[in-house]
């Protein structure tokens, strides 16, 4: 009978094991791990040890011009994609959440870009940017404008990559935002209308406030997101031309896997990971407030 | 009953989700033992071996002639292909790992085979090239094996060679009246008078995006009389070198296609292809592009000349782009090098190089039935410029990544039209720091 009691008491623990033994090893690990090497210098010889440096990796990177200029990279990018995609994702919800015919239809192609896999778009995008023959192009000039070099611009880069990540990503928001309004209650609407409220007043009035905890959650999520974006860039202009698209993710892919520094790279990351960490806790906090002041 | 039901159920679960988790981090692979060996004709029957190479041409001849060299040996050749970007970091994930698999795999000597040998990934061949007098180590290239050559030791043979050349549209040339260029000076004013933006004709396409133009730059450097460096001393920004790196930096501002920041060569010479450059400089080994009808509009037209001289001549990069090595950790070194000699034997270089992929022995390329895969003028080119020529497209240190993002940093701000000679200070001290880190150490 024992065996059987000690797995009845222990149950609890036994059946979220699993999932606690994978957090452990793929998260946690690898985190500290990162934190670890962080400390060392260490090109990933077999005959040369890591040797600690202590902080100079930390150092050299904060007086580095290329790190700098990735934070801002990243945050330009970020924030460029981040407004576009709400600003965008809330008026598709609003189109999409009333009714027409073909509605579900119009749905699911809506929510294409987002299911598609993020290196073929990139590639696609590539050909779509292609300054001869790119559709990009094509467009432009058959509405009698001069073509641009997007991608292929230092000036351009970043407002393209922005439309790729906009193209792909604003289906999140929306699909969140759908699933927010789905939810509200219809009692204040009724009240509105027999107060003879306008269409824009019903929506700046209630509907964005009743809204507001639900765009924050989505926002939250597609900021995490955004900040590490790195399929797209990658794979269209690998933070080119003149790393002018080169974000922290991707001069952390470089320093690692093409300069081989090793502790450089996981010092970048840290300091990243710390960044996407504490945004995140801000969210978290900013939602907590505006939740307890509605 | 239902107590003991309940105790097998998740002792079950229990495994099958640990099973599951844990089976994710074993890579193990299978140690294979050599069959009792006693048919002495085949000293390596039942060996196993595993081989690594780029999808590249050259790859896919071996791969179909693999059978003859098991059928003769009586070892067991495994053969993976990676793209050419996934082959390098899966073998370094690999090789941190200690692996003693793949046994024999293609590199790249002038972007790896420095930080290869450093950091213990490569077997010195030095004793197993020159033990065989049949071999004919002394057949390949001088170039070549310069190529792959580090502190004084033979890093891998070389498989594939290339040079900078110049391509050029015969008709276009014809109809304005232009002769071949044969100087710098000539080809900036022949890409001049073909250049017709507006027709969508551009005077000369090369690479632009930042890392890989930067072998394409060397060898306008070197023609000037300028270097990467020379001993530890940086010398981008010296006359010579800012000369050469401007007038590449002028063809594809002044005469060059839109976009050319984000072209590696596949693009460059998509241009060239579509018909829309009158010149395109980049290594011989990629003609098939322009020349495939499949793949080209202007096949009929392209023409191959040697590499056009500055002050100091033509002096075009001749190197090894490819090359075999054997990883030092192989369980099986004497049937690893087995491969290697077979697949870098007379016959066999004949055999792929009669499939377009131009090898490194000098036997080969004097046989005429060694160039019956190339067009006659593009073999002459070649045979000329492999006479001369320098060993390196790339500056020669052990981070060779991180150089090529200084040096081409320089280029892509002065095709942007910023000044050359800011950027070229810029970079040479960078570059300057990289090199004294290296030798710090």
């Amino acid at each position: 009978m024992m065996p059987t009691n000690w797995f009845d008491r222990n149950l609890k623990w036994i059946y979220t094991m699993p999932a606690v033994l994978f957090v452990l090893l793929m998260m946690v690990f690898p985190i500290l791990y990162t934190v670890r090497i962080s400390f060392y210098e260490w090109s990933m010889s077999a005959t040369v040890p890591p040797k600690w440096v202590g902080l100079a990796n930390y150092s050299a990177l904060l007086s580095d011009i290329r790190f700098w200029s990735s934070v801002k990279n990243t945050f330009v990018f970020s924030i460029g994609a981040l407004l576009a995609e709400t600003v965008l994702g809330v008026a598709i919800a609003m189109l999409l959440y009333r009714d027409f015919r073909g509605k579900n239809f119009v749905k699911t192609l809506f929510l294409l870009p987002m299911v598609a896999t993020p290196v073929a778009m990139g590639l696609v995008w590539l050909l779509i940017y292609e300054p001869s023959i790119g559709l990009a192009n094509v467009l432009l000039k058959m509405f009698g404008l001069d073509p641009l070099l997007w991608i292929a611009s230092p000036k351009q880069v970043i407002a393209s990559l922005i439309v790729i990540d906009v193209w792909e990503w604003t289906p999140m928001i929306s699909l969140i935002v759908m699933a927010g309004l789905s939810t509200l209650p219809a009692e204040p609407y009724e009240a509105a209308d027999v107060d003879g409220a306008t269409g824009w007043q019903k929506f700046f009035h209630l509907t964005l406030p009743m809204l507001r905890p639900t765009i924050i959650v989505a926002v939250m999520l597609r900021l995490i997101d955004v900040l590490k974006t790195f399929d797209i860039i990658y794979s269209t202009t690998q933070g080119g031309p003149n790393m002018k698209s080169e974000t922290l993710n991707i001069y952390g892919y470089t320093l690692g896997f093409q300069y081989f520094k090793l502790g450089m790279a996981s010092s970048l990351l840290v300091i990243f990971f710390a960044l996407v960490m504490g945004l995140t806790l801000f969210m978290i906090w900013l939602r907590k407030r505006l939740e307890v002041s509605v | 009953m239902n107590q003991t039901m309940k105790r097998v159920l998740n002792t079950v679960l229990i495994s099958a989700v640990s099973a599951g988790l844990l089976a994710g981090c074993g890579g193990g692979e299978g140690t294979k033992q050599p069959v009792d060996v006693q048919a002495s004709a085949k000293p390596f029957e039942g060996e196993k071996l595993t081989i690594v190479t780029a999808n590249h041409p050259w790859g896919d001849a071996i791969k179909e002639m693999v059978p003859q060299f098991e059928a003769k040996t009586g070892m067991k050749v495994d053969v993976q292909s990676f793209f050419e970007d996934q082959l390098t970091q899966k073998l370094t994930v690999q090789f941190t790992a200690g692996s003693a698999s793949p046994d024999v795999y293609m590199y790249r000597p002038l972007q790896e085979a420095k930080l290869f040998f450093k950091n213990g990934w490569i077997q010195p061949l030095d004793d197993y090239a020159k033990k065989d007098d049949d071999y004919d180590f002394n057949d390949f290239s001088k170039a070549a094996v310069g190529s792959n050559t580090v502190d004084g030791k033979l890093t891998g043979i070389p498989i594939i060679t290339e040079q900078h050349i110049l391509y050029y549209r015969k008709d276009l040339l014809q109809k304005a009246g232009i002769p071949v260029p044969k100087t710098m000076d000539e080809l900036i004013e022949a890409a001049k008078k073909l250049h017709d933006p507006k027709n969508e004709m551009y005077g000369f396409a090369a690479r632009g995006q930042l890392s890989a133009l930067v072998s394409q730059i060397s060898s306008f450097m070197y023609s000037e009389g300028g270097e990467f460096m020379q001993g530890d001393k940086a010398t981008l920004n010296t006359q010579e070198s800012i000369k050469g790196m401007a007038t590449y930096a002028t063809l594809l501002k002044d005469y060059g296609p839109p976009g050319v920041l984000n072209m590696s060569w596949p693009q460059a010479i998509g241009v060239f292809a579509q018909g829309k450059a009158a010149f395109f400089a980049d290594a011989n080994s990629i003609y098939k592009n322009a020349t495939d009808p499949e793949k080209s509009k202007i096949a009929d037209h392209v023409g191959f000349a040697l590499f056009p001289a500055g002050k100091a001549g033509s002096k075009p990069f001749n190197i090894t782009s490819w090359g075999l090595t054997m990883n030092s950790k192989s369980a099986n070194k004497d049937a690893a090098w087995e491969f290697m000699k077979w697949a870098t034997s007379k016959e066999i270089v004949l055999a792929t190089q009669k499939k377009g992929n131009p090898g490194a022995r000098l036997s080969v390329w004097d046989n005429p039935e060694g160039t019956t895969a190339f067009p006659k003028e593009y073999a002459d080119v070649t045979k000329e410029t492999q006479k001369g020529g320098v060993d390196h497209s790339l500056p020669q240190i052990n981070n060779v990544s991180e150089a090529r993002d200084i040096i081409g940093a320089i280029v892509q701000k002065a095709i942007s039209g910023e000044d050359i000679k800011a950027a070229a200070d810029q970079a040479n001290k960078e570059f300057q720091a990289l090199i004294d880190k290296e030798k710090g150490k």
